[in-house]
């Protein structure tokens, strides 16, 4: 029970206990696929043979670690791009929708902010199938018009609407849109509108009170929304299975490999992500605690 | 130089059936202090923000320099506004909140932090200009405010109760601040408060609005001494009231009251015998042992309590065999501290300092009954 | 509220949000699944022209593979929401009203980070524990508590653990949120007034956090239902996901129709069980989504 009130020892004791057990079961599947990248094994498993960098840094004949694994680094690369792309996409329509649905009044609104946030709880595998198919019927359409010599894979709009980079873009970027979308919209109804009345009554248009006081006031949220676009988009699986064309992102190549048979460059590739994933909650946890200090003084 | 500044004729606001502003008209002339004193939900936010421009009225006419406010929107109004909650830009600094207005309308370079350092200088608060808003203390955030706003040299300046979130102790510093400041810029203020001492101790001019109208516009002095009205004159300042029959007789005028008391009046009145009047007689009016002469009441009261607060100390006195209760200043210069409470004394009011009126039922928070 | 001139005035930055946000929602969500649905009704005839059918629907309720995945994938969801909360309950009330302020960021960071990382890169984490070449097995047989290795995946079990696993920070996360929202001081007159531990639970903290449970558990369920690469890869050969039928559809077998009209099932079948969930708890979606 809470701290207030009188708990006995055992209680308190089995309490702290099956957390500490959580914790573990969190942690242990990391732990141990961070522990054996370290492996001097061709096996991803025990008995431990000794340490080394051959799965980071080895370039072959028989060992080929991650540094000079094309494929993965091509789906590290792929990801990164893509995670970027998606972040900047999001925060701009996930801004502009915050302003329409938090500030703006209309007929319909309700309907048009449930159709708007409804991707959240459809599942990733259908929205990826919707894309894949409504772009097929796109470009098939487009073919249509501008008939189908003058569609090869080098033209506009078969580079978008064919399975690949910028198709994964659109469809995890419906997905994450609502997410972006509500951390902005959380922000903005704490915004105090008479901010807002200053600022016209100091001489500002529309514009230039959108550009110098809300958006202003919103940033850390886009900052925030973006950061939540960038995970979500490098981790994303189910949409992006339907979508990716020849250049996979990095959860797509590695699922294959585990599926038909992993090396320890696996677990490379999830040591380097694992550390960056410490170094930014390290940062986090610094930032808040700098910010506790500030506000507490 | 005695022009007009601000110009309001017949204003209306309408939301939906509810009139929030009912046919108010009144002028401001140039370097004015005036302020508009009222109730909560009075209306007078709603006058002011039409004034400012952020409501449309329903009809009427608003002149600000002698133009005609009507097309033109509030980011293009010669009026500035100091926010009841100030408004200050939390994302900017000092310096960035002053210079805000400027820059809208163009101002660049040098020029606009030169007159930015000049505006912060004399609202006192020279060098604070890379300050963080939340770095400063309430009375430093009123003066950033008012240097915001005043740095347009706005033909008005509007201030919607800006002293309202101050402490009891800087409120009432911030009232003298703004007093001297404003005879020093010469520029027009609008203020809207509920707090009488802050329109009385400020104003030039003081407009008392009750239900979407003005009740009456005089001189705080003027206010004071003769409301025009039942509600005004139980809004400002403190009074004692008695309800009763009016009698005009051959010697003089009267009222008979609930506690069969027969009060003279002085005062000539365009009503007949046998209304229901209101009889109004402020606490510092009323003595304790008054003469007895043709010009005063006097009436036999008995002491129930004894309010000690200083210089505003008071007496509540009952009448005797009567339940009606009366406030009576009580001066502290010794001369009345033998007074206890169960006492009988004397208590009464020269007749030309009670005003009256024609029952209206007007009760606001501040009446003691 | 506003006169006219102003409301022709806020005319422009109306438009400029409204057109951009309703493009993406049309484009992206509702002609897509328009799409969808017209696939879904649509099948080649022999000579591989579109020919319109319910064939696609039938197939589902006269193959019992299908439906029966259905109700699998359907049944194993709800039993991955329940083991989701009864964790996420107790840990959510540690985070929220036990652990002092102090730890409090540091222990929130610590319940968050394992999400983080990439949920393919924590699947893979169980993979390696508990294969038969795995590290559990290792350690068992190192210890002597058994002398042969087995196989603890590839079943039913070891993907219920797994997607419980990949899910229960959307658990946690929104009861804390409600349980933060609890005043201690209800707990603290609940056992003043003599209740005991069991009876606080039930009758004043779990009423207090229906609406964060109900958020939770729709996520959770959605999350577990339209989820492919767990049980792809720890899911026993016998234990097909719905998913799986639609990936095969789509990419095995390159029958988009049926793929579509699998997708819409899920689809429908799924809201239908969270409408009626709402419904029952009488909670609405964009409150829920809103926690």
């Amino acid at each position: 029970m809470i701290r207030s009130l009188p708990n006995t020892k055992v209680y308190t004791g089995c309490y702290k206990l099956a957390i500490y057990f959580y914790f573990a079961l969190m942690f242990s599947p990391l732990v141990i696929v961070a522990v054996l990248a370290f492996n001097d094994s061709v096996f991803t498993s025990l008995p431990w043979e000794g340490f080394t960098l051959d799965w980071f840094v080895a370039n072959g004949p028989d060992r080929v670690g991650f540094f000079h694994d094309s494929r993965n680094i091509n789906g590290v690369i792929t990801s990164f791009n893509t995670a970027i792309f998606v972040s900047i996409l999001t925060v701009i329509v996930g801004t502009l929708a915050a302003f329409l649905f938090e500030q703006e009044e209309f007929v319909g609104k309700k309907y048009l902010f449930f159709l708007f946030i409804a991707p959240l709880v459809v599942p990733g595998v259908i929205l990826g199938i919707s894309i894949l198919s409504f772009s097929n019927s796109l470009s098939m359409f487009i073919e249509g018009i501008v008939g189908i010599e003058n569609s090869t894979s080098s033209s506009l709009h078969m580079k978008i609407l064919s399975p690949g980079f910028w198709l994964v873009i659109l469809g995890q970027s419906t997905y994450i849109t609502p997410f972006v979308t509500l951390v902005v919209i959380a922000r903005l109804k704490r915004f105090d509108r008479t901010l807002e009345e200053a600022a016209y009554n100091l001489g500002a248009n529309r514009f230039e009170v959108i550009w110098y006081i809300t958006l202003r006031f919103l940033s850390p949220a886009m900052i925030a929304g973006g950061a939540v676009a960038f995970v979500l988009s490098f981790d994303n699986f189910n949409t992006t299975l339907f979508l990716v064309g020849s250049n996979p992102t990095m959860p797509i190549t590695l699922f294959t490999q585990v599926r038909d048979g992993s090396t320890p460059v696996v677990n490379a590739i999830s040591v380097l992500i694992i550390t960056a994933v410490c170094i930014v909650a390290a940062i986090n946890l610094f930032l808040a605690d700098r910010k506790a200090k500030k506000s507490g003084r | 130089m005695n022009h007009i500044d601000l110009s309001v004729k017949n204003i209306v606001k309408k939301f939906g059936d509810f009139t929030a502003v009912d046919n108010v008209s009144f002028e401001v002339e140039d370097g004015d202090f005036f302020s508009i004193l009222g109730p909560s939900g009075c209306g007078k936010t709603t006058l002011l923000r039409m004034i400012a421009g952020f409501y449309g009225q329903t009809s009427g006419v608003i002149e600000i320099g002698g133009q005609n406010m009507a097309a033109v929107e509030p980011n293009k109004r010669p009026v500035n506004l100091i926010f009841q909650h100030l408004a200050l830009f939390p994302m900017m600094n000092v310096k960035e909140n002053v210079a805000f207005g400027l820059k809208r309308r163009g101002e660049k370079g040098k020029v606009v932090y030169d007159k930015v350092d000049a505006m912060l200088e004399r609202v006192g608060l020279p060098g604070f200009g890379e300050r963080k808003i939340e770095e400063l203390s309430g009375g430093q955030k009123q003066r950033v405010a008012i240097a915001r706003s005043l740095i347009m040299k706005p033909t008005v300046l509007l201030l919607d109760e800006p002293l309202g979130a101050l402490d009891l102790k800087l409120r009432e510093h911030m009232k003298v601040e703004l007093k001297k400041l404003q005879a020093e810029v010469g520029t027009t203020f609008v203020y809207i408060t509920h707090d009488q001492s802050e329109a009385m101790v400020m104003s030039d001019y003081v407009a008392v609005m009750n239900e979407g109208r003005f009740e009456q516009i005089d001189t705080p002095q003027n206010l004071y001494k003769a409301p025009k009205s039942a509600f005004v004159a139980q809004f400002v300042g403190d009074n004692n009231k008695f309800t009763g029959i009016l009698r005009l007789e051959s010697n003089g005028n009267f009222i008979e009251t609930e506690d069969n008391l027969k009060l003279k009046i002085n005062q000539t009145v365009d009503m007949g015998d046998g209304e229901r009047v209101e009889m109004y007689i402020r606490p510092e009016a009323t003595i304790i042992n008054p003469p007895e002469t043709e010009t005063f009441n006097s009436i036999s009261t008995v002491v129930k309590a004894i309010l000690f607060d200083g210089a505003n100390s008071r007496l509540l006195v009952a009448i005797e065999g009567g339940r009606k209760e009366l406030l009576v200043s009580l001066p502290q210069n010794r001369q009345y501290d033998n007074i206890k409470v169960k006492d009988t004394i004397q208590v009464g009011w020269d007749l030309s300092s009670s005003v009256c009126f024609k029952e209206t039922g007007v009760k606001t928070y501040e009446e003691f009954e | 509220m506003k006169n006219s001139s102003e409301k022709n005035k806020l005319k422009w930055h109306f438009w400029i949000f409204f057109i951009p946000v309703f493009l993406w929602i049309l484009l992206m969500f509702i002609l897509p699944h328009a799409d969808l649905v017209r696939l879904s009704f649509l099948t080649s005839d022999f000579v591989g022209k579109a020919v319109p059918t319910f064939q696609n629907y039938t197939n589902f309720f006269t193959e019992p593979i299908y439906w029966l995945t259905f109700v699998r994938t359907a049944v194993f969801s709800i039993v991955v929401t329940l083991i989701d909360l009864a964790i996420a309950l107790p840990v959510a009330f540690f985070i929220a009203k036990v652990i002092g302020v102090r730890y409090r960021g540091l222990i929130l960071i610590l319940t968050m980070l394992p999400f983080w990382v990439s949920g393919m890169i924590r699947v893979y984490g169980w993979i390696t524990m508990l294969r038969e070449s795995g590290v559990v097995n290792s350690f068992l047989i190192k210890t002597g508590i058994a002398d042969t290795p087995f196989q603890m995946i590839y079943n039913d079990a070891s993907m219920v653990l797994c997607l419980s696993y990949v899910t229960i920070l959307y658990m946690i996360i929104p009861i804390i949120g409600v349980m933060d929202s609890l005043d201690d001081s209800l707990i603290e007159a609940a056992y003043d007034l003599g209740a005991n531990k069991l009876l606080i639970w039930f009758k004043i903290i779990i009423p207090h956090c229906v609406p964060g449970i109900i958020s939770g558990s729709i996520v959770v369920f959605m999350y577990a239902m339209g989820s492919y690469l767990t049980p792809a890869l720890v899911g026993g050969k016998n234990s097909l996901w719905f998913t799986q039928q639609i990936y095969n559809q789509f990419i095995h077998y390159f029958n988009w129709n049926q793929g579509a009209a699998f997708g819409m099932l899920l689809l429908v079948l799924s809201s239908l069980i969270i409408i009626i969930t709402l419904k029952l708890s009488k909670q609405k979606l964009n409150e829920v989504v809103a926690k």
